[in-house]
């Protein structure tokens, strides 16, 4: 069972590291694109920042800001929007996770395989950053 | 690239994992371990790979401490013969 | 048993640098794993996916089922994580 345990060090390091973690980690997601990083570095920082906030602020607290049963719904809905991204395009007469040929009004050609990797990216991140948590949260609720 | 970074990077990397295998403690043995991953990190970003780099120390050196360590408090801390 | 290991793995050493020997060279053009569709990525990447990061495009859009499998099996362990510790007792 984690527990609070009183100190200013561990309060006032922790409040000042997890939003720059954060902060890190959507702009590792957001820059996939252009140098090194992407869904899976993104979603695992995040992760590490949520079990941070775990490892500080103990268990009713944390749990309030970043409950259990989100990490599990964040991983199951990530999975499920990348597999509608890649049915999408069958819809439309693509092949599977032919970003090509999804069904969206206004763009074409590469901006739209652009934007097919831009999706995929963000659920790979949600979906990892979900599962990273809710391996925390099993373990940790399986300590006595 | 330059070879001594990568002959040390390699020389420090097998000593990590003989001591991660030998050591009796297992909290340090997962200390260890994280450095292993560490420096196999290292050796990834030197050889050019630095999204394979990204994903050992994220993963690797962080994650995989955290849930070891986790694992290590529902048994016993000394490995016994 | 435990003297038969050390000239066992001397042995497997020694082969498997005997092996390293027979490899091309790192980043060397005319090998056979940077002969076959690696420049067809490196030349179409920008024009066919507008995404100048070639590892990213490749993880992504052409190796896009790669991928999907990768993230599947680390749902799947998230799971039966879940589903073996807790057994059935919720989160």
């Amino acid at each position: 069972m984690i527990e609070r345990y009183e100190n200013v060090i561990i309060d006032i390091v922790c409040s000042v590291m997890v939003p720059l973690i954060q902060l890190f980690a959507l702009y590792v997601v957001v820059h996939g694109h252009y140098g090194p990083g992407g869904g899976f570095q993104g979603g695992v920082l995040f992760a590490v920042s949520i079990i941070l906030l775990r490892l500080c602020l103990g268990k009713e607290a944390s749990h309030k800001k970043f409950p259990p049963k989100l990490a599990a719904a964040l991983a199951a809905s990530g999975m499920l929007v990348y597999m509608l991204t890649g049915l999408a395009p069958m819809a439309a007469g693509g092949a599977f996770l032919d970003y090509g040929h999804l069904p969206i009004p206004g763009v074409s050609g590469a901006e739209l395989r652009f934007l097919g990797i831009t999706i995929v990216e963000w659920s790979i991140a949600f979906s990892v950053c979900g599962t990273m948590v809710l391996l925390f949260d099993v373990l940790a609720e399986g300590m006595r | 690239m330059i070879w001594q970074i990568d002959f040390w990077l390699l020389v420090v990397l097998i000593i990590a994992a003989l001591l991660a295998l030998e050591v009796r403690d297992l909290l340090a043995a997962v200390a260890v371990l994280s450095a292993y991953s560490f420096l196999a990190a290292l050796l990834f970003a030197q050889l050019g790979a630095i999204d394979v780099s990204f994903v050992e120390a994220t993963l690797g050196a962080g994650v995989s401490g955290v849930l070891f360590v986790l694992a290590l408090f529902c048994t016993r801390r000394r490995y016994e013969k | 048993m435990r003297w038969l290991a050390v000239p066992v793995m001397a042995l497997f050493l020694a082969l498997m640098l005997y092996a390293t020997t027979g490899l091309p060279l790192r980043g060397e053009p005319q090998a056979p794993a940077n002969a076959h569709v690696s420049p067809y990525y490196i030349e179409k990447t920008i024009e066919e996916t507008g995404t100048p990061n070639i590892v990213t495009s490749v993880l992504a859009d052409y190796r896009g089922y790669d991928t999907l499998g990768e993230t599947t099996v680390i749902l799947a362990a998230g799971l039966a994580c879940l589903l073996i510790l807790r057994r059935g007792k919720g989160l």
